[in-house]
This record gives C-alpha cells, sequence and structure tokens, in this order.
C-alpha cells in the first residue's frame, strides 16, 4: 500500500521534471527558437550587442554564455524558486501575473465542471430510471446534439445573445471597472455576471456526454444480481436508487471528473479569448500572440502542474472511495 | 509413450491445417463477416445511418466540390450579400465579397486530411503501447504505462499551441498529428486495462502455449477483439481533432494559408460586426453548423457503431440467430469527455 503511494508521487514528480525539460528544451535547443528570435527582436530594436545578454538572462534566467548544463540548472533552480522570468509583454514578473490569474480561472473551471457534472448525473439517472420513455430518446437526442457544439463555439453564440443582442450580461473582464471593494454583495453579484457565460457555454456543451455515460452505466447496473435481490428483498426504490446503483454508477465516472478540471483549465487558453476573461488562459493566449516566451511557457508549465496534482489527487482518493480497488497489483510477465 | 503423445499432437495439428479453407471461400467469408453483416447492421441503425450520409457528404464535399465549386477569393460577388438571395453565393457573401458556401466547402479537404491523419495516429499509437504493455506485463508495461501516464498528465490544448508556435505547421497531415500528440495516452490506458483480461482468454493461453510468437498472438488472437472499441474511438479521436483545430485557427495560432471553418468564424466574429447584429450573422452561423453537422456525424457513427460490434445484436440482425434477446440497452461507453 505504501509502495503505491511512493511510487504515485515518484511519477508525478518525474512527469513535472520531464515537463520542465520539454520547456527548457523547446526555449533554448531548437532551430529559430525563442532565444534566436529575442535575440534578432532585440538587435532590431538597436539594443547595444553587449547588453543583449544580460537582457535575456533577466528574462528567462538563462545565461547564454554558459555551457548548456549551466542553463539547465539555473533554470530549473529559479523555477523552484517560484521565479518563471519576466514576460516581455507586460514587463511584469511571469509569477506575479499568473498569481493574479489563476484563481479566477480556477473559479471559473471548477464551478463550472462540478455544477456540469452535478447536472450530468442526476440527468443520466433520470433517463436510465426513465429508460425507453420519451423523455429518455428526448433527453438521449439533446445530449448528442449538445456535445456536437464545441464549447468555446458555444461561447461566442452566448456572447452575441446575451451580451450583445439582448444586453443582459456583460461580454468582457472578470468584474466591472468601478467595483473595488472586494467585500460586498454587489462584488459577489459582479463576480456572478461575469462568470456565468463562461460557465454555461462548458455545462451545455459537456453535460450531454456526462448524462449518456451516467445512463449507461445506471442501466448496466440495474441488471445487476444485486439489484434484483435487492429488489427481491423489497427494499425501497428510493434506497435502491441511491444506495446501490447511484453509488456504484457514480465511481467510474470520478477520475473522468477530476482529469475533466483539468482538461477544462487547459481549455480556458480558447474560452477565455472569446469572453476576453483574464485568467490565465487568457494570458497564455496573449503571451502566444505577442511570443511572449517567458509568460507563455510559465503558464503552461501552471496549467501542467495543476492537471498533474489533478491526476494525482485523483488516484490517491480513488481507492479510498472504492474499497475493491486494490492498489498495485500482481501481473505476470509473458 | 511420451513420444507417441507429442507425435499424436502433432497429427492433430495437421489434420486440422487439411481442413483450411479455400482462398475464394475465405474471401467470401470475410465479406460476410466484415463487410455484409456490419454494413447490414450498421445500416439497420438510424444512429449510423445518418451518421454515415453525413459523412458522405463531408467526403463528396472535400473532393467533388472542391472540383466543382469555385475557389474562394474577394470580390468574386457583390460585397455583403444576404443568404439565400442569388444562386451565385447561395450562402451569401462576406464584406470582401467573398462567397461563404465557397470558403466552407474549400476548407473541407484539409479537414479531411487533418482528420485523417489525427485519427490513424492517435489509435495506432494506443493500440500498440496498449497491447504491448498490457499483454507484455512486467517491467515493459510499467515503461510504457508510465510514458502513458506522463503523455496524459500534460494538458492537450496549452501543448499543441506551444508546440504549433514552435513549428508552425501547414501541412494539415502533420497538424493532424500534432493535435493528437498526447491524445492517444488515454485510449492506450483504457486498451490496456481491456488487454489484461484478454491475455488470461484461454485461446490466448493455448497460442502461448504452442509457442506462438508474442506478434502474431497480439495480431491474431488479440487485436480482432479491440478492434469494435478502437473503431469507435477512432470516430472520438476525429471529432477532438476538428474542435481542436477550428479552435487553434479561431485563436490565429495556427498559419491562416491553410482553409479552416475557424478562421471564417474569427473572421465573422471580429470584422464583419456579427456581434452587433448588424444582419451578418449569417456568416458566423454557417461554418458553425458545418463543425456541428461533422461533429454530429463522427458522434452518431461512433455511438452507432458500438452496436454494429455488439455480437448479439449482429447475428439477430443478420438473420443468422432466432433466439429474441431482448434488446440490450445501447450501454454507450462514453469515456473521452474532450472540449
Amino acid at each position: 500500500m505504501n509502495s503505491f503511494y511512493i511510487k504515485r508521487t515518484a511519477r508525478s514528480v518525474l512527469t513535472l521534471w520531464l515537463v520542465v525539460t520539454l520547456t527548457f528544451g523547446m526555449i533554448r535547443l531548437l532551430p529559430g527558437g525563442p532565444l534566436v528570435r529575442l535575440r534578432a527582436q532585440l538587435t532590431r530594436q538597436g539594443v547595444d550587442p553587449g547588453e543583449i545578454d544580460g537582457i535575456i538572462e533577466s528574462y528567462q534566467n538563462l545565461r547564454p554564455d554558459q555551457p548548456i548544463y549551466v542553463q539547465y540548472y539555473d533554470y530549473v533552480s529559479s523555477l523552484l524558486l517560484g521565479d518563471m522570468g519576466q514576460s516581455f509583454r507586460y514587463g511584469e514578473p511571469v509569477a506575479a501575473i499568473v498569481g493574479d490569474a489563476l484563481p479566477w480561472t480556477v473559479f471559473v473551471m471548477v464551478t463550472a465542471t462540478v455544477l456540469m457534472y452535478a447536472l450530468g448525473v442526476l440527468w443520466g439517472a433520470i433517463m436510465a430510471y426513465k429508460e425507453g420513455s420519451v423523455f429518455d430518446s428526448v433527453s438521449s437526442a439533446l445530449s448528442i446534439l449538445g456535445s456536437t457544439v464545441p464549447f468555446y463555439v458555444f461561447g461566442i453564440v452566448l456572447v452575441i445573445v446575451f451580451g450583445y443582442q439582448l444586453g443582459w450580461l456583460p461580454t468582457r473582464g472578470r468584474t466591472s471597472v468601478g467595483i473595488a471593494d472586494p467585500y460586498t454583495i454587489d462584488f459577489a453579484v459582479d463576480v456572478l455576471r461575469h462568470a456565468v457565460l463562461p460557465i454555461m457555454s462548458i455545462i451545455v456543451t459537456q453535460v450531454g456526454l456526462q448524462a449518456l455515460s451516467m445512463r449507461g452505466n445506471s442501466i448496466q447496473l440495474l441488471g445487476e444480481d444485486y439489484v434484483r435481490v435487492a429488489r427481491l428483498r423489497g427494499l425501497a426504490d428510493r434506497r435502491i436508487a441511491t444506495r446501490y446503483v447511484a453509488r456504484n454508477a457514480i465511481l467510474p465516472m470520478y477520475t473522468g471528473f477530476l482529469t475533466l478540471i483539468g482538461f477544462n483549465i487547459g481549455g480556458s487558453v480558447i474560452l477565455e479569448e472569446v469572453f476576453t476573461y483574464p485568467g490565465i488562459g487568457y494570458y497564455m493566449f496573449k503571451a502566444l500572440e505577442a511570443r511572449d516566451y517567458p509568460l507563455m511557457m510559465g503558464v503552461f508549465l501552471v496549467i501542467t502542474s495543476v492537471l498533474v496534482i489533478a491526476l494525482f489527487v485523483a488516484d490517491l482518493t480513488y481507492s479510498k472511495i472504492d474499497p475493491r480497488v486494490q492498489s498495485g497489483g500482481s501481473s505476470e510477465a509473458y | 509413450m511420451k513420444r507417441t503423445d507429442s507425435e499424436s499432437e502433432f497429427s492433430f495439428e495437421t489434420s486440422e491445417s487439411n481442413l483450411e479453407v479455400s482462398r475464394s471461400q475465405r474471401l467470401s467469408d470475410f465479406y460476410e463477416e466484415f463487410i455484409y453483416k456490419p454494413g447490414l447492421v450498421a445500416w439497420s441503425d438510424w444512429r449510423t445511418r445518418i451518421g454515415s450520409l453525413l459523412a458522405l457528404v463531408y467526403v463528396l464535399m472535400g473532393t467533388v466540390g472542391v472540383m466543382v465549386y469555385r475557389v474562394p477569393n474577394s470580390n468574386q460577388s457583390p460585397r455583403s450579400v444576404q443568404p439565400f438571395q442569388t444562386l451565385e453565393a447561395p450562402l451569401g457573401t462576406t464584406g470582401s465579397g467573398v462567397d461563404v458556401l465557397a470558403m466552407i466547402i474549400h476548407a473541407t479537404p484539409p479537414m479531411l486530411v487533418m482528420i485523417l491523419s489525427g485519427g490513424l495516429f492517435a489509435t495506432t499509437f494506443a493500440v500498440a503501447v496498449g497491447t504491448v504493455a498490457g499483454y507484455k506485463g512486467g517491467s515493459v508495461d510499467r515503461v510504457l504505462t508510465t510514458f502513458a501516464d506522463i503523455a496524459m498528465s500534460i494538458p492537450g490544448l496549452p501543448l499543441i499551441m506551444v508546440l504549433a508556435i514552435v513549428f508552425n505547421p501547414t501541412n494539415p497531415a502533420l497538424i493532424g498529428i500534432l493535435i493528437t500528440v498526447n491524445y492517444w495516452a488515454g485510449l492506450a490506458r483504457a486498451i490496456r486495462s481491456q488487454i489484461l483480461t484478454l491475455r488470461e482468454e484461454s485461446y490466448v493461453e493455448a497460442s502461448r502455449t504452442m509457442g506462438v510468437s508474442t506478434r502474431r498472438i497480439l495480431i491474431k488472437d488479440v487485436i480482432p477483439n479491440i478492434m469494435p472499441y478502437v473503431l469507435v474511438n477512432f470516430a472520438n479521436a476525429a471529432r477532438y481533432v476538428v474542435f481542436a483545430s477550428v479552435g487553434l485557427y479561431y485563436l490565429g495560432i495556427l498559419p491562416t494559408s491553410v482553409r479552416n471553418w475557424g478562421i471564417q468564424l474569427d473572421q465573422a466574429y471580429r470584422n464583419a460586426g456579427a456581434l452587433t447584429g448588424a444582419g451578418t450573422l449569417y456568416q458566423l452561423v454557417f461554418p458553425m453548423l458545418a463543425i456541428m453537422l461533422i461533429a454530429l456525424a463522427l458522434i452518431l457513427l461512433a455511438q452507432g457503431m458500438d452496436r454494429v460490434f455488439n455480437p448479439r445484436v449482429r447475428t439477430r440482425l443478420a438473420g443468422e440467430s432466432t433466439s429474441v434477446d431482448s434488446e440490450d440497452g445501447d450501454e454507450t461507453t462514453v469515456t473521452e469527455v474532450l472540449n
């Protein structure tokens, strides 16, 4: 049991280390890569060639004249200290930009994913319960229809309809300009008004597939022997539905749920651009646009860390939630 | 005693191979088993029927349509024509006089290439990693699983974006592979866990005892069993490629030299004033419909195929079995919920 935790932790650390190395490689080694472009850009701007190395060092924590392993050591050690370099575009430390933006992205995406998941489970359970009815067929069709739209395309539709055509909700930003005091009801309402459209676009486009998989799981479980036996024992429908079916149907979706949060935070790059919502995705897009490599790589590292942590938590907690799962396992090699 | 035993076993084996069917018989069996019956079942299911018809429309659009219909160019028609007004530009024109329908049609071939290359790359790679890891077990499994786990924990979209910026690819086939650069990992894990049960099946064990090579066991005994699952996931991967590529083109991260519906969306959203409702909404709606319908085709195909490969449904519809199984609820195994 203990060796499982150790292995799992080691794998997470290994993943993060590999991603850091990958970003370092992309920054440093690729022909025509970021450093070459940055150097060309600085030369074009007429910066004194003697100063260029110093500027590059301050932006990226790299000393171009040093051997590659020293550069690598510098890069990794400054990352460990939380120093991700300085953004070209904003002229601020990347860590400060990310620190400001990350909570907003996490707020929107976690709220959206949790709500979507809850709705999906409920909807799927009702569909399974009324299998073959008109409600079931209509719901199945609707959930398929919902998943034909990419979330960001639905986001565009929402902005146009609710933002511009009807004018009910703001079309950009995290908060309105005038509101400053963070501990008032007005502020909370304002934050929600800005977040509701991004959240909606995630829910509407993803809930269908969740509901369908919940429906599939439940229908399968309803045919299981122990559910039949429970019926024969005369247990109340409600008890069977919640204790016997729902629990087991939700289980396989649990890991999917945590990974989905990670995926959605990755998807924030497109979504936040559509809603001009300054979370980390928005800054990553701006960095991509301006070829602002320190910011781009910084956000990429942060998003990766979030996903790695989400998967780590999912793996560690799954065996707690589902006692049938034995960590590790014996497998003979052929 | 021992000797005769092994001899009798040997003769048993040869007599078995004498029973082998002729080539034409095998061909017709193959046709019966892999084309006729699945086709019949596929056609009987409304989802696959609509899905394949829709897919056919896109294939026709990407092959014949491109040759028949004109290439989009600015000022090829009067500017800002509303849709359904003239036959010259049935879906209207943009502010710079580009035919909207021409843009949609000519964006299809690169999209089809992307779907094919991305889907093929993701599924073949996943099958290779998943089957070998699951079947071999031991240290091979550990290495491959760790590899897949690491690939899985790197967020897809940001990774693709960074790679797209660094490599700046213009070839649609390459873009397809780039988009699925770590999509295969989840599928490989799922395939591995299916193989873990398959490897204990008696016929696989029999092959193993007979000393059949691992390669042959994998190809002959193991992989055919997971093909249905792989095909369903090919459709899912294809949908992911559509969504991701449109997103990348919409953001302007990929070079705009390749035509894509995402570029159209971007132009409509930005330039055409579609936002303020100046009557240019159609420029946004038509590329959106193109994306939705191809996604619908792929989802319907995936869900329908799930049933096609359900052996019970298949034999019943092909008229071989008279048993009246209650139609088992289509257990749609929707595990990938990307985008």
